[in-house]
């Protein structure tokens, strides 16, 4: 039996392993992407089935649970012979959504960890790549029909045979995707992170001994699973309900919906999905993997407390998503899954438990990652250019305060880039960029604030395409707290403002110089009831401008 | 020089004074209780403490938490905005993040409340061209209007204006004619990079400090003259330099986290005397732990600092890294039956249980003194409660004893930090390894052997007087000034003529301003750098220049060579691009010698004033020494104790401790 000491600092060990192969991997990363918004997540996983060892504390929180099931497929295929069988110094290659994934952006690597000659564990790490082919630059399709209009997808394949990388394979993907030549240097970047991983993980290995280390990884096992168990004790076992809506799936201008039914079943929680809407045309279902991501991620931004390992996800039990948007099968579209859907699934997730835990647990955030993408001519550049502009929204109120206000989404750690890097770099020029007033949900304690900016075209061409949510109702208010606004766009050509059919999604609309759109974010959910809300605070939002004096009447009853 | 030096530093607990007499060495110390709100009591205390006479003083260099304080606790000067129509809002707005990457709460206070910030029409586009001319009727109207609501000063802030400053200077005269003082600052002035919020809060914070730290240090220089001194106050800045009194105000931004930057400019002067380049700086306080790396003697400047959660103040300053655990760090088993050592601290109140101050939860500083490492007899009774909370919170629900359970927390607290150094040191492309640990503050020398160890660090530096390193960084700080131009160049497509012309004249300012402080110096320089990235990245890397003659191909050369030792990538397909180019110029006080820092005339022979019972996985009695009274011949074999007045040093067994001529001591980490 390892003694707690050994155990504790073997688990920290661990974890600095990942969390160093996460820092090489964004500070030699090329793609903005990884590099300053951290789309990228580094982590250890078992030989034997995929299972998270370790994950490194800075990494991407959608990424939460994806890797282990990767892992696992990979591992399944290997051993069935569809996949070619790892030796030293292998990496394999893989974004297929629908084999443990995300989107087909996010695109992993997987390379085996050798002690003695034999397979130890995995290492694997995901980086968000900013094209990887398809219909549109970026690959966020909003009217994608299905996964080829996507993007390149890849099945595991060995891009580093024996430490070589394998020229060929290069070159198929080079001639899939935008922008390849930049490309070279993410892939050098995710290679060396896991490089760098296991020089770290031999060393944890060589010093503490392998027999411990194996030991202590099935120990952070348990007892993560025991502590994630007693944190839930609490859930009751008749059904706790919540529902979360999404739009659109950007082709069929029909809500789906979301239908959560949560209970405990002895020491484990199962999240059951049924009644949920069917697979849809458009890209927003979601693959098997990004929804129990999705959920893990969402009991974790409650329970931060509990380090991450497949211990921590064991007591929870997804089931019912069978036949749903939840787990679409190939070739249904999924580009909207990692970066709207999951928001809506961990939407769902904190409104049944914050029926359980009042003082844990915030009202909606903003939920969206508000993806507004233009592309274009500057013909002062005398090139093509694609921005994208994603944005933050308010917070949900909680137990302690107020909902932060312009806050990243909830499975990103990005910062926004600022507008004057925008307007250097984009034949754009912002009109506005200012907090959206009157957006906080009312409550005892209400939402954070939502963004309000406004982007004109100053020359050349472009068309700009909308992958955005909460058009149609706002982040949920909880115990009695009202909803935060709603995601509202506008268009405005030649003077005529409209707004997108499916509110929160559209593709490919024209603008010439002097057009202009105006995306306002949505707030955050209110806690508790607004009438409760102490009246000096009212007052003071209302002298800083946030609500107007009429708002302020009608959602708290403010008399000033 | 005929006079004295004096270095005198406002600490959160205790302001520290270092005397020393240039010609013959000689020291005089004080530690008093720092005085609040106004630190100036306290400093005028410390130098009565020490009975000096201030007349004989040739020089005076302050390191105050003024500013610093007033920025965390936001008790600042009444400060309103102008800024560009439909932009008021990115004070509050910041860059869009949450202070955890888990946990979907969060709490900010702008530096500037939203009433305070109005807009005025007039844009400049990202080339810095007038798309909309600036509208000075409502500048003026804008202005009177701040001032009647009671602002004390103001920060002019417009979109692009790094770029092109021409509204930012017309609005600023505008202002001036209606504004009751000097406190106005423009976005530009103080950092000419693109980046809205960060110049923002920049010129915000500067703006909103300015006036108290004005107050404060005419307060203390009246005090000061009153008491015979009749030359000029210098004041520490953040960027380990000092600066003249009558001018600190003007730049108030820049002494926001002067404190640790004095105790790293220590370090500096410190290893260069004993001969050590290579040092990791580890400060352990009762609520953090600060680190920064000191590479072939330099201190590392960075200016993206962010002080706090969403409060980037983007000036040059030291870059010291907060890596977390502090002695009130707090141990617990978790619900799964881990033991975990912070996050949360018990900080100075109620503090740790043996504090005998209400705190219940156990602490490292606890666990310290269970163990031994910490002397009994200055705690009294509590030790006894310290024992109690340490047995039901920990030993008990891990089936361990007492004595193994303090081991643990121990440990554990080292094996994190440790961690957070080696993430430091990783961030910053070193390998920690390479460096010695210099250790100060109230529990750095407790934990440095023990966390050498852990980070294969080969030697621990502790100096003479760990608790009084700050006061000490005041007494040897150079001045100094830094420049940063933005460029954003591809170096292939750069100006070179410009390049040069831009680092020439950096030189030229930096020296301008050093001659006209009047002040004995040893030598000027300067040192260039240039910050660089391959196109299409966003970090940058900063490459050092030989010199403002600079060629294309060296700097080239000089990238791709860094980018080599940093990421063993090359990349001769990818061009590289020239964003910032640097200079600071540097002028190097006259060597003071530090070999009496602890008097020689108190050393004898290495003899143990006593023993005392020590765990180290299993009690022993082991030596304890007072270090004053320590030859510097000195060669002991660990396990020892050394205590001193405000610190406690353990030699861990197997390792070996010996003196340099000024009286450091030099422990030679070896294998337990």
């Amino acid at each position: 039996m390892l003694d707690p000491v050994t155990l504790a600092v073997i688990q920290a060990g661990l974890q600095q392993v990942c969390d160093e192969m996460d820092l090489t991997f964004s500070r030699a990363a090329f793609s903005p992407v990884i590099a300053e918004a951290d789309d990228r997540s580094d982590g250890i996983y078992s030989a034997e089935d995929g299972s998270l060892i370790a994950q490194g504390s800075k990494g991407l929180p959608v990424f939460v649970g994806v890797m282990q099931f990767s892992t696992r497929t990979l591992i399944e295929r290997i051993r069935a012979g569809e996949t070619a069988a790892p030796e030293p110094g292998d990496i394999y290659i893989v974004n297929d959504p629908y084999l443990g994934g995300t989107h087909l952006m996010d695109v992993r690597f997987a390379m085996p960890f050798y002690r003695d000659g034999k397979l130890f564990c995995w290492l694997s790490n995901t980086g968000h790549w900013p094209d990887t082919g398809g219909a549109v630059p970026g690959g966020f399709s909003a009217s994608a029909i299905s996964a080829e209009q996507e993007g390149l997808r890849l099945p595991p394949v060995k891009l580093f045979k024996r430490g070589e990388m394998d020229r060929e394979i290069w070159q198929i993907i080079c001639s899939n995707i935008r922008v390849s030549e930049q490309r070279i240097g993410d892939v050098k970047a995710q290679a060396s992170a896991l490089l760098v991983g296991a020089e770290r993980l031999a060393g944890l290995m060589d010093r503490y001994g392998d027999a411990a280390v194996v030991e202590a990884i099935a120990e952070m096992r348990r007892l993560a699973a025991r502590q994630m168990r007693a944190m839930l004790a609490d859930v009751p076992e008749d059904p706790v309900k919540a529902v979360a809506i999404v739009d659109s799936d950007g082709v069929v201008n029909e809500p789906l919906t979301i239908a959560l039914s949560l209970r405990r079943v002895g020491g484990d929680v199962v999240f059951d999905f049924t009644g949920s809407s069917a697979p849809c045309m458009g890209p927003m279902n979601s693959v098997r993997a990004t929804t129990l991501s999705a959920v893990y991620l969402a009991v974790r931004h409650v329970f931060a407390d509990v380090p991450i390992s497949a211990g921590a996800f064991e007591p929870l039990q997804v089931v019912g998503i069978e036949g749903t948007f939840l787990d679409a099968h190939y070739p249904r579209p999924v580009s909207g899954c990692a970066a709207e859907v999951s928001q809506r699934i961990a939407e769902a997730v904190f409104a049944a438990l914050v029926q359980v835990f009042p003082d844990r647990v915030t009202a909606a955030p903003a939920g969206t990652s508000g993806n507004f993408g233009l592309g274009g001519y500057d013909p002062d550049k005398g090139r093509d250019f694609v921005m994208y502009q994603i944005s933050g929204g308010g917070y949900g109120g909680f137990a302690g305060g107020d909902g932060l206000s312009n806050g990243c989404s909830t499975i990103g750690i990005s910062k926004a880039p600022p507008v004057e890097i925008m307007e250097q770099n984009f034949p754009v020029l912002y009109r506005r960029y200012a907090l959206h007033e009157g957006s906080g949900g009312a409550g005892e304690h209400r939402g954070g604030f939502g963004l309000d900016y406004e982007i004109e075209l100053l020359r050349g061409q472009a068309r700009a395409s909308f992958v955005m949510d909460h058009g149609r109702v706002g982040p949920q208010g909880v115990l009695g707290g009202q909803d935060g606004a709603v995601n509202r766009v506008e268009v405005m050509r030649g003077g005529v403002v409209t707004v997108p059919e499916h509110l929160s999604k559209a593709q490919d609309i024209a603008l010439q110089p002097g057009d202009r759109v105006r995306v306002r974010t949505p707030g955050g959910g209110g806690y508790g009831d607004a009438a409760r809300r102490d009246p000096a605070l009212v007052a003071e939002d209302v002298r800083l401008g946030r609500y107007s004096a009429e708002e302020a009447r009608r959602l708290f009853g403010f008399s000033g | 020089m005929t006079g004295l030096v004096a270095g005198v530093d406002v600490g959160g607990t205790f302001t520290d004074l270092v005397i020393l007499d240039p010609a013959t060495g000689a020291v005089r110390l004080a530690k008093v209780p720092t005085s609040l709100p106004d630190q100036s009591g306290g400093v005028l205390a410390a130098f009565a403490e020490a009975g000096a006479d201030l007349g004989q003083m040739d020089l005076i260099v302050h390191g105050t938490t003024t500013t610093t304080n007033a920025v965390l606790e936001r008790k600042l000067a009444k400060t309103g905005l102008i800024t560009t129509e439909g932009f008021r809002d990115v004070l509050e707005l910041g860059r869009r993040t949450r202070p955890q990457a888990y946990g979907m709460k969060g709490h900010f206070v702008p530096v500037i409340p939203r009433d305070l910030r109005l807009e005025v029409a007039g844009r400049m586009d990202a080339r810095g061209r007038e798309l909309t001319p600036l509208d000075e009727a409502a500048v003026a109207r804008a202005a009177l209007w701040l001032r009647d609501q009671g602002c004390e000063s103001l920060v002019i802030h417009f979109l692009h204006a790094y770029a092109n400053p021409a509204h930012e200077l017309r609005a600023a005269e505008i202002a001036a004619g209606v504004w009751p003082n000097g406190y106005i600052t423009t976005g530009h002035s103080l950092l000419s990079e693109s980046r809205e919020f960060e110049r923002g809060v920049t010129a915000a914070v500067n703006a909103s400090v300015q006036p108290l730290l004005e107050r404060y240090v005419a307060r203390l220089a009246k005090g000061l003259a009153a008491r015979g001194y009749s030359r000029d106050l210098l004041v520490m800045n953040g960027n380990g330099g000092m600066v003249t009194a009558s001018k600190v105000s003007r730049e108030a931004v820049k002494t926001v986290m002067s404190g640790p930057a004095s105790g790293v400019m220590a370090a500096v002067a410190t290893g260069r005397r004993a001969g050590m380049a290579n040092l990791l700086t580890y400060d352990m306080g009762g609520t953090s732990t600060d680190v920064a790396m000191i590479r072939g003697g330099v201190a590392p400047v960075s200016n993206e600092i962010e002080v706090e959660y969403a409060m980037p103040i983007h000036v040059p300053m030291v870059d010291v890294r907060t890596v977390g655990a502090g002695g009130g760090s707090i141990a617990r088993v978790d619900a799964g039956g881990m033991l975990r050592v912070g996050p949360d601290s018990a900080g100075s109140s109620p503090g740790p249980v043996c504090y005998g101050r209400g705190g219940t939860q156990v602490t490292i500083s606890d666990a310290n003194l269970l163990l031994g490492r910490l002397p009994a007899a200055r705690f009294g009774q509590a030790a006894a409660a310290a024992r109690a909370a340490m047995e039901d919170q920990i030993a008990a629900p891990l089936g361990l004893t007492v004595e193994e359970a303090a081991e643990a927390v121990l440990r554990i607290a080292n094996t994190h930090m440790a961690g957070a150094i080696r993430m430091v040191s990783i961030s910053m492309g070193a390998d920690p390894r390479d460096f010695a640990l210099f250790a100060f503050g109230g529990a750095g020398p407790l934990h440095a052997v023990a966390l050498a160890r852990e980070l294969a660090v080969p030697k621990v530096l502790v100096p003479a007087r760990p608790g009084l390193t700050n006061a000490l960084g005041c007494v040897v700080a150079d001045l100094r000034h830094d420049f940063v131009r933005t460029l954003n160049r591809p170096l292939d497509a750069a100006d070179m003529a410009q390049v040069q012309a831009i680092l020439a004249g950096q030189e030229a300012e930096g020296r301008r301003l050093i001659a006209a402080e009047k002040l004995a110096l040893r030598s000027v320089r300067a040192e260039f750098s240039a910050d660089m990235q391959f196109i299409g990245q966003t970090h940058l890397l900063r490459i050092a220049l030989p010199g403002p003659e600079v060629g294309r191909e060296e700097i080239q050369r000089r990238f791709e060579a860094a980018y080599w030792a940093r990421f063993k990538v090359e990349l001769p397909q990818v061009r590289a691009n020239l964003v910032n180019l640097n200079c600071s110029v540097i002028g190097a006080r006259p060597e003071l010698d530090l070999s009496r820092l602890i008097d020689p005339a108190g050393r004898g022979q290495a003899v143990p004033s006593g023993t005392r019972r020590v765990w180290f996985g299993g009690w022993r009695d082991v030596p304890v020494y007072w270090r004053d009274h320590l030859p510097l011949a000195l060669d002991l074999q660990g396990p020892a104790i050394i205590e001193q007045m405000d610190t406690t040093v353990i030699v861990e067994p197997g390792c070996r401790v010996t003196s340099d001529s000024d009286g450091n001591l030099i422990v030679e980490v070896g294998h337990a």
